[in-house]
């Protein structure tokens, strides 16, 4: 057994997929020196022909990428800062996305962005607090959100071997989470596919990426009176969309928790959704960022647009448990 | 040296391919025009003929001279043009992405210098698979002025890629003309980097050839990128919605000097009048049967709109339940 944390599980997935990969090799700024941590020892074990270290030129080497992808390279790019992802939106959105449509299915590119780190860090503010998983769940990239060690491990080595560009958010408050685990089993996990960390019956709580630990602390407090399943959809596109309908039939209640902004967040799509045909009898809440959040600097101004337990709380004061059936 | 005929071959298919284009695009079937690459085609058949079958090019909006010249079939690439089931995109691509990637191509791109990293990535990739291919990033005077392009030539220098930078200079950027769009020069911009520059004939196939044919060896050999300016005249419009719309930025006289040398007649003087006539019988019955292939392909399914979007398969849902 283990204690793995969720920074050595993402070199864990990496370094594994380039020993079992040759094609695969890494681009960012100072992944020689690995100041996120996620490429530490990679540089010594294979090389600077496959861990190549970029100037400051986002735009360059996503775009180089999306080319070497084309002759058969399959690049990790790494950025370390979630606002990088707008200066290189063009050539992920843009480019790398729309080849295999474009192509009419000529090509493909097996592109994965790895942003460690996403979200607010606290203390580096305003341009450095971004989390942008929705904007890239919108334009329909593979987006991907793991919460755990052992998610972040199989959804990383997932997203290495997929033939289209996937983007992994890998949550600043995730970051310091660690599990015991038997190495051993360490295996991929498929996109597209939820894990009900907790199961309950009287309401769903969807959480994205770090927020699964606070819906799961406000689950344990609150469990002698609400009965919560803590449904992690891990992937935001595709979404599970299935594991949704299943949690729902049997709780009817949804409160999602959110780090996006307000107005079209992956939030807005999940109520939406379960609203148009899912099991509901009460109405759906979600606990997001204000509508178009700019984080400012000073720690309780960061915290104070950013979703917390005691939003959930209030979301689960709001439920009337005793009803059973939907009113009409 | 590649024959004289052929390079005539090559200029003379690309101008009549986008004289039939412009006419299919006034009878409506090409919808949302295109880019003809009229005056410019010497550039296309020289650079490509300096390549090897299995080197790569990655292509601009004005694309249909450099994917016909790597050797792609003019019917599949106007039955793309056309939106058809038959065309190398399968109708999802249409004039600025028509492209048979079986060739070597990397697709061609509707964003103004994006293709440029993308060669240049796709060259280093190349040559980390253990290959001398080389890669050729086409772009216009419109593009020295992106800032990814400019990223592209630092990464390419410090990494030593085997990418050969070409870049057309027609004059203008859509209707801005290039000296009032680029400060210093284009060469310069190379020089920045420690890439050698130089300049071709862009009108001569034969100076194009020349050149290019030094700056892929050069990359072959692994001594790193090369710019190559080629300078050269857009004989028609931007896009074919000037014809319509016709914006005043050159005059009737400046395009008529413009076109007195045109690249049809440089490399048709060097071959002999009744090799030439030959050639253009050749090339019209192609081009005929091209356009009956186009028109008579079908369109695709609507049902079918969303195929294609992930190379594994995914469908994402439908916009209505």
């Amino acid at each position: 057994m283990a204690n793995l944390s969720y920074l050595k599980a993402l070199n864990r997935a990496l370094g594994d997929e380039m020993e079992r990969d040759p094609a695969v090799c890494v681009f960012g700024e100072d992944v020689g020196a690995a100041v996120t941590n996620v490429t530490a020892g990679l540089l010594k074990r294979f090389g600077p022909q496959r861990v190549l270290d970029t100037p400051i030129s986002e735009q360059a080497f996503t775009g180089f990428a999306t080319g070497a992808a084309l002759a058969g390279a399959r690049p990790l790019v790494e950025f370390q800062i979630p606002a990088l992802l707008f200066l290189a939106f063009e050539q992920i959105a843009n480019q790398a996305h729309k080849y295999s449509l474009m192509t009419g299915g000529q090509a493909r590119v097996p592109v994965t962005y790895l942003v460690p780190n996403s979200g607010s860090r606290e203390g580096w503010a305003v341009q450095h607090a971004d989390h942008p998983y929705s904007l890239f769940a919108h334009v329909g990239v593979k987006t991907v959100v793991p919460a755990t060690p052992t998610d972040a491990y199989g959804l990383l080595v997932t997203a290495l071997r997929d033939d289209d560009p996937v983007v992994v958010f890998a949550p600043a408050g995730a970051l310091g989470r660690r599990e015991d685990v038997d190495l051993a089993t360490l295996t991929p996990v498929p996109l597209g596919i939820g894990r009900v960390h907790r199961s309950g019956e009287d309401v769903t709580v969807v959480a994205i990426g770090h927020l699964v630990h606070d819906a799961l602390a406000v689950a344990d407090e609150v469990a002698d009176h609400i009965s919560v399943e803590v449904f992690d959809p891990r992937t935001l596109h595709p979404f599970d969309w299935d594991g949704l309908a299943a949690s729902l039939e049997r709780t009817g209640r949804l409160v999602v928790l959110d780090d996006s902004n307000r107005s079209c967040g992956i939030g807005a799509e999940i109520l939406a959704t379960a609203a148009e045909g899912m099991r509901l009898i009460a109405p759906p809440q979600r606990v997001t960022r204000p509508d178009g959040a700019v984080l400012p600097y000073a720690r309780d101004l960061g915290l104070a647009l950013q979703p917390t337990r005691d939003q959930l709380r209030t979301a689960f004061a709001r439920l009337d448990l005793k009803q059973k059936e939907r009113v009409p | 040296m590649a024959d004289p005929a052929e390079l005539y071959r090559v200029v003379r298919l690309i101008r009549r391919f986008e004289e039939r284009a412009v006419e299919l695009v006034r009878s409506g079937v090409i919808v949302g025009g295109i880019h003809p690459y009229i005056g410019q085609e010497a550039i296309a058949a020289g650079v490509c003929a300096a390549l090897r079958t299995d080197d790569l090019i990655a292509s601009t909006h004005r694309g249909h001279g450099h994917v016909l010249a790597k050797g792609a079939d003019p019917a599949r690439m106007l039955a793309e043009l056309a939106g058809r089931t038959t065309g190398f995109n399968r109708g999802r691509g249409g004039s600025m992405h028509a492209a048979d990637l079986r060739l070597g191509v990397l697709g061609a791109n509707a964003i103004v210098g994006a293709a440029v990293p993308i060669a240049a990535g796709a060259a280093w990739a190349a040559r980390q698979a253990g290959s001398d291919r080389v890669a050729v990033a086409f772009f216009g005077d419109g593009a020295v002025n992106q800032g990814v392009v400019l990223e592209t030539f630092n990464l390419a220098a410090l990494w030593r890629v085997p990418v050969v930078f070409v870049c057309e200079n027609n004059g203008f950027a859509t209707t801005m003309r290039t000296e009032a769009a680029v400060a210093g020069s284009i060469t310069g911009r190379a020089a920045a980097f420690g890439i050698p520059a130089r300049t071709a004939d862009g009108m001569d196939p034969e100076a194009v050839l020349d050149v290019a044919t030094e700056a892929v060896l050069r990359a072959r050999v692994g001594e790193g990128p090369t710019l190559i300016e080629c300078t050269t005249y857009r004989f028609d419009a931007h896009h074919t919605w000037e014809h319509t719309a016709r914006p005043r930025y050159r005059t009737e006289a400046e395009v008529a000097a413009g076109r007195s040398r045109d690249p049809l007649d440089v490399q048709g003087r060097r071959i002999s009048e009744r090799l030439r006539a030959q050639i253009d019988a050749r090339i019209e019955d192609v081009l005929a049967e091209a356009v009956r292939f186009a028109c008579e392909s079908p369109h695709p399914d609507p049902a079918d709109a969303a195929r294609y979007l992930y190379a594994d398969g995914t469908r994402a849902r439908a916009g209505a339940s």
